[in-house]
């Protein structure tokens, strides 16, 4: 502490207003601070250790001489070793990804095109269209499920437009069959190649995990898209009114057609706002939850779970907080990977920036050797 | 700027109109459910006039079920979090742009990696503390790890940031301390930022689930979106009386849809303000 009174004055200057700051500084972030280390960080450590033990959820984890160590066992049960804890994992895991591979591109791109469609100089009542598009981001996932389970009943709203155009529509929520199987389905091939029936990775069958979403899960995918469009095409706004329209319009001088400066000038110019865009989807529908409890109890929920509710109910229906936790840090990890990986792909994709220029120098490199 | 009307802008109004239609759609669809009988929601989810029409939903949400209750308890919550959310995130976020201490850059650095943590993947180890703690089932264990949002507490810093210290200055010139400076000085100068972070943690915990589920196990403790999802998901016996859950989903939209409307322009403030500037 000495050092601090002897410290040159001039960083004090610099940066602070007054002497003693340490003092109130800390003062102010405590409250932040116990908030964070209490419910975050040592939820975080404590879950760390319940993943690597057998507790049983009674009494407590730490110091309780039932609690024994089992190393990896827990994540042994989830990914490698046959069972039903297994199945389920992978099954939870199987529906997310297809969740995500689906509601993903569809709320981005239908965010953008939005955006672009709001952003036009013509167009009048913007801010009526973009507080129509915008709304469902408002509201409470429960209230927007309960609507939606009403909207896609057996006669619903949903079915009745569908019998417009003569097309019977599906139980949707009582439907488990994979929409790829159904497309299978319609050419003859209704059951399984040999050998595909069995299970594969991660005890789900070759067949099952090629089965895309199920009907059932549509519905979730569908409104995913309705209540996440509106959040991500304000992202984009901002992002098209941070280019301008200045530099379009200088494309279109130079000739180029609406699509070419799309493709060409804007959407190159909207690579931060993309990138956030993907990063916070892929986040979010690695998250489901909601949804999923909501519909546990329809008839094809067994289509719809996730790694996030399956971690709930293995802590709180199966009374295992072990595999629990276990699933929650390979769901963590999921997570950060799939950021990682994207941050990479974009990286590399990008025509203007970093990953062309390191292409452009290769090329140069290959051009004069 | 003259007013050209093409074929392009034409097509263009079409696809917004038949869009902001299927985004309106299911919002107005349950407004008008609500008011119909079992039979006509169930038998009829289309038309747009309830005929009879009927609030005998709302009567029996409101006499039949807590509803009441589930409303009371997500006023208090929300309130309670609201308002100690803008505290505490403008108190760290003033720190951290503000005064000098030791360990700042570990804070921020530490609120930052927080900020990456999925709060889903958080559920089941925050039930394992707040169990441990005793909090469970209680307004504590509820409330309590609401009360700071690191995100709220960036907005907070990046938006002090960008006020000038001179003011402060001479507010310390004239004798004001650490705490005079940022409550009567700065904070007032932030209100653009507060209102922000107020709409957004009014809204997210107004609207919180996950975290309720796993924090309290009493009826008397639901709150609107544990206690309608409990409706919606057909627990409570609500089977195919859509008029009702639908209901219970106009209720709880409204408090938010009037703080939207009412803060309409801020929350759309990303692209209007640009589009001004």
């Amino acid at each position: 502490m000495s050092s601090t009174t002897t410290a040159p004055a001039t960083r004090r200057r610099r940066g602070g207003l007054n002497k003693g700051e340490t003092g109130a500084g800390w003062l102010f972030v405590s409250p932040a601070i116990v908030i964070v280390g209490v419910f975050l960080v040592a939820p975080i450590l404590l879950a760390l250790w319940v993943s690597f033990t057998n507790w049983n959820g009674r009494f407590s984890p730490i110091n309780n001489p039932r609690v024994d160590f089992v190393g990896m066992e827990n994540y042994a049960k989830i990914t490698t070793e046959d069972g039903l804890i297994q199945q389920l994992f992978g099954r939870s895991i199987r529906n997310n990804v297809y969740y995500v591979l689906l509601v993903v591109p569809l709320q981005t791109a239908l965010a953008l095109f939005l955006a672009i469609q709001v952003n036009r100089r013509m167009l009048k009542a913007k801010s009526f269209f973009r507080t129509a598009f915008y709304f469902p981001s408002v509201t409470s996932s429960i209230a927007i499920t309960g609507v939606f389970m009403f909207l896609f009943q057996a006669s619903g709203v949903v079915n009745a437009v569908l019998g417009w155009f003569s097309i019977h529509g599906p139980n949707w929520f009582a439907d488990p069959s994979g929409v790829l199987h159904k497309i299978l389905g319609w050419f003859g091939l209704s059951s399984a190649p040999a050998g595909w029936e069995k299970p594969g990775f991660l005890g789900v069958s070759t067949w099952d995990w090629l089965g895309g979403p199920s009907v059932a899960q549509c519905v979730l995918i569908i409104m995913a898209v309705f209540t996440t469009s509106g959040t991500f095409m304000l992202l984009f706004l901002a992002g098209l009114q941070n280019i301008g329209s200045e530099v379009g319009e200088a494309a279109v001088m130079d000739g180029a057609t609406g699509w070419k400066t799309f493709w060409h000038v804007t959407l190159p110019m909207l690579k931060p706002t993309l990138f956030t865009v993907l990063t916070l989807g892929l986040i979010g529908t690695w998250q489901v939850f909601d949804q999923v409890y909501l519909t546990r109890g329809t008839p094809a929920a067994a289509t719809l779970t996730s790694p996030a509710y399956l971690a709930y109910d293995q802590a709180f229906s199966s009374n295992r907080p072990g595999v629990a936790a276990a699933i929650a840090f390979v769901l963590f990890l999921i997570i950060i990977v799939m950021t990682l990986l994207q941050r990479f792909v974009l990286a590399d994709r990008d025509p203007s920036g970093y990953g062309r220029d390191r292409k452009a120098k290769k090329k140069a490199k290959g051009a004069t050797s | 700027m003259r007013q050209k009307v093409t074929a392009g802008l034409i097509a263009t109004y079409a696809v917004l109109v038949a869009l902001a239609l299927v985004y309106i759609y299911p919002f107005l669809i349950a407004v008008i459910g609500s008011f119909k009988t079992d039979s006509q929601a169930t038998n009829d989810p289309m038309s747009l006039i309830p005929s009879p029409f009927t609030a005998a939903a709302y009567e029996r949400l409101f006499f039949d079920t807590d509803l009441p209750l589930w409303a009371m308890n997500s006023v208090f919550i929300a309130v309670v979090v609201t308002v100690a959310r803008v505290f505490f995130d403008s108190l760290a976020g003033y720190a951290l742009s503000r005064l000098q201490f030791a360990g700042r850059s570990v804070v921020f650095s530490l609120f930052i990696a927080v900020m990456a943590v999925p709060s889903v993947v958080l559920m089941v180890p925050r039930f394992l503390v707040i169990k441990q703690l005793g909090m469970f089932d209680t307004y504590f264990g509820m409330i309590l790890p609401l009360l700071v949002d690191a995100a709220g507490i960036f907005i907070m810093k990046q938006f002090f940031d960008s006020i000038p210290v001179s003011i402060e200055e001479a507010a310390r010139l004239d004798g004001a301390g650490v705490f005079r400076r940022f409550w009567s000085v700065t904070l007032p100068m932030a209100t653009p930022a507060l209102i922000t972070l107020t709409i957004l943690s009014f809204q997210g915990s107004w609207n919180e689930f996950a975290h309720f589920i796993i924090s309290r196990q009493s009826p008397e403790l639901h709150t609107l979106t544990t206690g309608v999802g409990a409706l919606v998901s057909g627990q409570l016996g609500s089977g195919n009386q859509f008029p009702l859950k639908l209901a219970a989903a106009v209720l709880m939209t409204i408090p938010v849809a009037v703080l939207f409307f009412i803060f309409q322009r801020r929350i759309m403030s990303t692209s209007e303000g640009a589009e001004k500037g």
